[in-house]
C-alpha cells in the first residue's frame, strides 16, 4: 500500500517550498529531508532536547512535536535563517562565536533560534532571565556557563546593531527627503 | 522512531471535526499536539486517523467574566499554553491558572500546547487538569447529540482516561473565578525545572474551607478536603486521604516514601501560602 502524501507549502526563512509529504511527517523531518535544510538537528525527537527547536510564526517550537501537514501555509525560520542580509553571522551566532558558547555543536542550532526569539521578546535579560530562556534546551559539552554569556552578549551586540540601523535608517530617511527637494526644484 | 502511518483530517469546522471522528472509532484529536506526538513517535498510540482542529477558526479564545457569581475564565480549545499564561485578565479573574501554567514543560512547549488538550489528555502527571478539579471547572464538548458540560468531578475516571466519548471534541474548558477574600497557591518539585513534576500541589483557601489538589501522586487527579486542619498537621492529614485512594505510587523517578515526604512538606508550604496571598488580595479586593 503506498501511504497517501499531502501537499503543504512552508515559508521557510523567507523562501516557499512546496512538498508532497505523508501525514506522519514530523516537521523536522520535512526540514531535512524533504526541504535540506540540514541545519535543523534531530536529538531526542520526543521534545525533551530543544535541539529542533524552529520558529513558528515567530516563536520557538519543536520540530519533532509538530506535524509538516499541520502547519501547511506557515512561516517557518530555521537556523539557516539567523544570518544577516549579507551572509555574515547573526548577532546571536556571533556571540556563540566570541564566547565559546559550543563544543560538538550538534544542540546549537535550536540554542540559536531560541536565544533569537527570546532576544526578541526581551531584549535585555537579567542574569537569572538568560538562564531561563535556554531552560528548554540540553548541553551535553559546554556546562552553559558560556551559553549564558554567549545570550548575554548577543544582547549587547543586538542592542549595538540595533543602534546602528537606526542611525543607517534616519540618514536613509533624511537622504530621499533632500532627493526629493531637489527633483521638486528640477 | 517515527509514527506509524494514519489518515489525515482537516476539518473547517467543529461539526466537521466531529462527524470525522464519529466516522472512525480509531481517530484521535491532534490540537497542540505536545503530549500526543512523542506518544505517536514512540508509538505508543497509533490512531487510525487524525483530526488536525487547528484549521477551525473561533477555537483560539480566551475570555473572562468578571461577574460577581458565575464568572470566571474560558478557554478555547486552541488557546496555546503561552497566550493563556500572559494574559493579564487570566491571571486577575483566576491567578491559580496562570500560577500552574507557569510549571506547564518549557516555554517552547506552552507555544504549541493547547490548556484545553492537556485538560482531555487526563494525565496525572499534568497541571491543569488538577487545578480544573480543585477549582470545580468543567469542560464544553461537541458530539454528534449537541453539546454538553462535563464537570471536573466527573472527567477523570482513570490514569490518561476522560469521560469525554471518543467522538466528542472538548471546545472549551471554564474555569471559576477566584471568590473576593479567597486565596491560591502552586508549588511543585520536578527533577530539572520543566520536567514533570515528583509531585506538585495546588491550594485554595476561601473562608474556613481549605482544599488541596494533588498531581503526580495518583493515577488521577487528586482533590483533598482540609478544612479545620491545624497546619502542622496538614501534610498528614492530605496523606491519610491519599493513601487509601489508590496509593501514592514508586517509579523510576522517586519512591512512594519520597512522594509522601514531599506531600508532607508541599502541602503545608502552598496551604500557608495560599492564606497569605488571600491577605494580599484583600486590600484591593473591591477593585475586581
Amino acid at each position: 500500500m503506498t501511504e497517501e502524501r499531502h501537499t503543504v507549502r512552508l515559508h521557510v526563512n523567507g523562501h516557499v517550498y512546496d512538498a508532497a509529504v505523508p501525514a506522519r511527517r514530523l516537521l523536522s523531518d520535512a526540514l531535512r529531508h524533504d526541504l535540506g535544510l540540514t541545519g535543523t538537528h534531530v536529538g531526542c525527537e520526543h521534545g525533551v532536547c530543544g535541539a529542533c527547536t524552529v520558529l513558528l510564526d515567530g516563536r520557538p517550537v519543536r520540530s519533532c512535536l509538530i506535524l509538516a501537514v499541520s502547519v501547511d501555509g506557515q512561516e517557518v525560520t530555521t537556523v539557516e535563517g539567523l544570518t544577516n542580509e549579507d551572509g555574515s553571522l547573526g548577532p546571536v551566532q556571533q556571540a556563540f562565536l566570541e564566547c565559546h558558547g559550543l563544543q560538538c555543536g550538534f544542540c546549537t542550532p535550536g540554542f540559536l533560534t531560541t536565544i533569537t526569539a527570546g532576544l526578541r521578546d526581551n531584549p535585555t535579560p537579567t542574569h537569572e532571565e538568560a538562564r531561563d530562556m535556554i531552560a528548554g534546551n540540553l548541553c551535553r559539552c559546554t556546562g552553559y556557563q558560556n551559553i549564558v554569556k554567549a545570550v548575554e552578549r548577543a544582547s549587547v551586540l543586538q542592542r549595538a546593531q540595533r543602534a546602528k540601523d537606526a542611525t543607517v535608517v534616519e540618514e536613509g530617511a533624511h537622504r530621499p527627503s533632500r532627493d526629493q527637494v531637489t527633483e521638486a526644484g528640477t | 522512531m517515527k509514527p506509524a502511518p494514519f489518515a489525515y483530517h482537516r476539518p473547517g469546522s467543529v461539526a466537521d471535526a466531529v462527524a470525522a471522528l464519529a466516522g472512525d472509532a480509531g481517530a484521535k484529536v491532534l490540537a497542540g499536539g505536545q503530549s500526543l506526538v512523542p506518544l505517536l513517535s514512540m508509538r505508543l498510540a497509533a490512531p487510525s486517523a487524525l483530526v488536525d482542529i487547528n484549521g477551525i477558526p473561533g477555537l483560539d479564545t480566551i475570555e473572562v467574566d468578571t461577574a460577581s457569581s458565575g464568572g470566571g475564565v474560558r478557554i478555547g480549545a486552541l488557546a496555546r499554553h503561552a497566550d493563556v499564561l500572559a494574559s493579564e485578565d487570566v491571571r486577575r479573574v483566576q491567578p491559580l491558572v496562570s500560577l500552574a501554567l507557569a510549571n506547564v514543560a518549557h516555554a517552547t512547549i506552552r507555544n504549541r500546547g493547547t490548556t484545553v488538550g492537556s485538560l482531555v489528555h487526563a494525565d496525572a502527571a499534568a497541571e491543569m487538569p488538577v487545578v480544573l478539579s480543585l477549582l470545580g471547572g468543567s469542560i464544553d464538548v461537541e458530539g454528534p447529540g449537541g453539546r454538553r458540560t462535563i464537570p471536573a468531578d466527573e472527567l477523570y475516571v482513570g490514569p490518561l482516561e476522560s469521560s469525554v466519548h471518543h467522538d466528542e471534541l472538548a471546545v472549551s474548558a471554564f474555569f471559576p473565578a477566584l471568590a473576593p477574600g479567597a486565596g491560591v497557591a502552586f508549588e511543585e518539585i520536578a527533577r530539572r525545572h520543566g520536567d514533570y513534576a515528583l509531585v506538585g500541589v495546588a491550594a485554595l483557601v476561601d473562608g474556613d474551607s481549605v482544599r488541596a489538589g494533588f498531581l503526580s501522586v495518583s493515577d488521577v487527579p487528586t482533590v483533598v478536603d482540609l478544612t479545620g486542619v491545624a497546619d502542622d498537621d496538614l501534610g498528614d492529614a492530605a496523606l491519610e486521604h491519599l493513601e487509601p485512594a489508590g496509593g501514592i505510587h514508586s517509579d523510576i523517578h522517586a519512591t512512594a516514601a519520597y512522594r509522601a515526604q514531599l506531600v508532607r512538606v508541599l502541602t503545608r508550604r502552598v496551604v500557608l501560602a495560599a492564606r497569605v496571598s488571600r491577605q494580599a488580595r484583600q486590600p484591593k479586593g473591591v477593585a475586581r
